[in-house]
């Protein structure tokens, strides 16, 4: 078999860990246990998942404001993030950043990033961090449709190219950038095949393939470790909530979120796929459902019980000094 | 004694050197010192996919011309015409262990970068828990006088210094520029560094050695006791040519040189009005909003019991730069509307 019940296992946990972290985030912002704007990530899973696991915290990723499942998959810790998404002092970034603006520099996730198209060139620099010093590290931005159109992604991905910089750009399609369809944003019939236009690989595939992007992923994050230069995945994939939690949808096809929940939920296709293929026991994943399911709701305890920033912080950490 | 003097003293050898040499000796030492020291930006080398040369520009005023033969274009790194990508490529760099110096070539640019300057950068350390370091330089071209209109003669530097986290240095001579572009690339913060274009050929002896000039410490350039001066980058040189012609005629006049907009040396500019209890800005950004205005309200408010006539702000109007030269020489503040505003607040 060409997968360890290890990778498996990780794959599982990780995707299923975003999922509940996003519908828990979901049920307290509706609680009010959340301020501010909160994106959901559920729905595109696989594609944080699948591109993660190939990373080491040297690698570095820059997300966007939709980022908790990138934080997930690059391992930052889901208490602290619960904690920062909360408004708390002891989020992982003492409650100054909040959930469109998490990074743990330790994992080298250097930020969900409230602008869109405002990773890629910062991503290019961490690659050409990597090429200076002579590491083989690589970085990935993840943006979505979206971005794909922002003066900043385009600036960044012919940059890429000039440097030859070990930087993979992963387009995540979901279709929508907030409440407009890419079918009228994106002008093109095709994000991949424009990616590949800068002079760079890249290619389209299922993004709630699990595999699909594990694999892509695989073969673009070697080709950059060896000094292959930057490559494109457009991964196409689905929205299950709104653009921010809270958003009526209005947008959406009769049916659509039915639909998509029931034919193109990644985690889903996941169990299916490796059940069917017998590489790992649906009991076993129910087990780390349960699992999950306490450290999510560890999160949101402690997260409710820890303290908000006192007001001293509120001028702390402008400078280094000044 | 100035403290600009003072400084001086403590150093090995010197020589007369222009604000753009000492500039580039300060990136060549530092690149030597520091190998996680680069600079990128549009033509700091030049040539690059041409029949031609290497170091065909040296940087469009010839400020990091020479880096590239040292340090190769591994270090010295053109890039395509992409702001936004230069100034991210930096941002994303230094905070994942580079000191880069990135070049905008004239401030204007900062509208096509700005998102990565503001957003970014500025705010890694505040948004992010104060865990990441950004230690990046940005260096660009100010002013007017170069007939160069309206897109490349901007000074811009109150836009920068309104924002948390940035840092704004603004050097008015060549020994300045030397040792607070060290402390710049030194910096554990993002850090705008603002080149005045008609000072790159002023001269004055310059250490050979390394040294930095701490950030938030203005210099005394003349010291006096009836009007205080202060004055913003090229406008130094005037504010001084000013105070020496009055000289002649018995006024004194401390000409203040905050060095570095943020941080500000509020408190050298208080003490010295307190003194003189008259107070001249001279700044040739725009009078709206601006440094000058910041520089009279936080005197007004702190030192209003001491002053003996109303501020007197002298700035570029509220206009772009113009293109005719007529015009534009109208535009910057002249010694003579300087001069004026120093007799007007001794008459009041």
């Amino acid at each position: 078999m060409r997968y360890t019940p290890e990778l498996l296992i990780e794959a599982y946990r990780t995707m299923q860990t975003i999922r509940l972290f996003e519908e828990r985030c979901i049920l307290e912002f509706e609680r009010g246990n959340i301020p501010g704007f909160v994106h959901a990530y559920n729905g595109q899973e696989a594609v944080a998942a699948g591109v993660c696991m190939h990373l080491s915290d040297r690698d570095v990723i820059g997300s966007t404001h939709r980022g908790h499942g990138h934080c997930i998959a690059k391992g930052c810790d889901v208490i602290g993030m619960m904690k920062e998404i909360m408004g708390k002092s002891t989020g992982l970034c003492k409650g100054k950043g909040g959930s469109m603006h998490i990074a743990d520099f330790d994992k080298g996730m250097i930020g969900a990033n409230a602008i869109v198209g405002g990773a890629p060139p910062l991503c290019n620099g961490a690659a050409l961090t990597a090429k200076t010093l002579g590491t083989n590290h690589v970085a990935v931005s993840f943006g979505g449709d979206g971005s794909s159109n922002q003066g900043t992604t385009l600036e960044a991905l012919n940059m890429a190219v000039v440097l030859q910089l070990p930087h993979i750009f992963i387009i995540e399609n979901n279709g929508y950038g907030e409440g407009t369809g890419a079918d009228y944003a994106v002008g093109c019939e095709s994000l991949a095949e424009r990616t590949a236009g800068f002079g760079m690989p890249a290619v389209a595939i299922d993004g709630t393939d699990f595999f699909a992007v594990y694999e892509q992923a695989k073969e673009y994050i070697d080709l950059a470790r060896k000094g292959g230069g930057p490559s494109a995945i457009e991964a196409e994939t689905v929205r299950f909530d709104g653009h921010f939690i809270g958003d009526p949808q209005l947008y959406r096809g009769e049916n659509e979120l039915d639909d998509i929940k029931k034919n193109r939920d990644c985690i889903k296709l996941f169990r299916n796929r490796v059940t069917a293929e017998k590489w790992l026991e649906a009991e076993r994943m129910d087990e780390i459902d349960a699992e999950v399911a306490a450290l999510i709701e560890r999160a949101v305890e402690e997260g409710m019980n820890a303290p908000f920033p006192e007001p001293a912080d509120l001028y702390a950490d402008v400078y280094k000094t000044y | 004694m100035t403290n600009t003097a003072k400084q001086a003293e403590a150093t090995g050898t010197s020589s007369i050197k222009t604000y753009r040499q000492a500039i580039n000796e300060a990136l060549f030492q530092e690149m030597r010192r520091d190998p996680t020291v680069i600079v990128l930006g549009e033509e700091v080398s030049g040539g690059a996919g041409t029949d031609g040369i290497d170091d065909a520009y040296g940087g469009v005023f010839g400020v990091t011309k020479g880096l590239v033969h040292e340090f190769s274009r591994k270090r010295v790194i053109d890039t395509p015409i992409s702001e936004s990508a230069i100034i991210g490529a930096a941002a994303g760099a230094a905070c994942t262990g580079l000191r880069p110096v990135a070049e905008l070539m004239f401030f204007d640019f900062i509208g096509v970068s700005f998102d990565q300057i503001f957003n970014q950068a500025a705010k890694f350390r505040y948004m992010f828990g104060g865990k990441p370091n950004t230690p990046m330089v940005i260096r660009a071209t100010v002013g007017a006088g170069w007939r160069a209109g309206p897109q490349h003669s901007n000074m811009l530097h109150p836009v920068v210094a309104h924002i948390p986290g940035l840092k704004v240095v603004m050097p008015s001579n060549a020994y300045d520029a030397k040792g607070l572009m060290i402390s710049a690339i030194r910096d554990d913060d993002p850090v705008i560094f603002l080149e005045y274009k008609t000072l790159y050929d002023s001269k004055c002896e310059v250490p050979d050695d390394l040294y930095t000039i701490p950030f938030g410490e203005a210099s005394f350039t003349r010291e006096g006791s009836d009007v205080t001066i202060v004055a913003i980058s090229g406008m130094v040189p005037r504010a001084n040519a000013v105070a020496d012609k009055l000289a002649g005629e018995g006024i004194s006049c401390d000409v203040i040189d905050p060095r570095t907009i943020s941080p500000l040396d509020v408190e050298s500019i208080i003490e010295s009005v307190e003194v003189t209890g008259r107070l001249v800005i001279v700044d040739e950004a725009n009078e709206r909003c601006s440094l000058a205005a910041d520089i009279s309200s936080i005197v007004a408010e702190q030192a209003f019991h001491a002053l003996r006539a109303p501020i007197r702000k002298v700035t570029a109007p509220h206009t772009p730069v113009p293109f005719s030269p007529v015009l534009e020489d109208l535009y910057i503040p002249s010694p003579e509307r300087i001069e004026q505003a120093v007799r007007d607040v001794l008459e009041a």
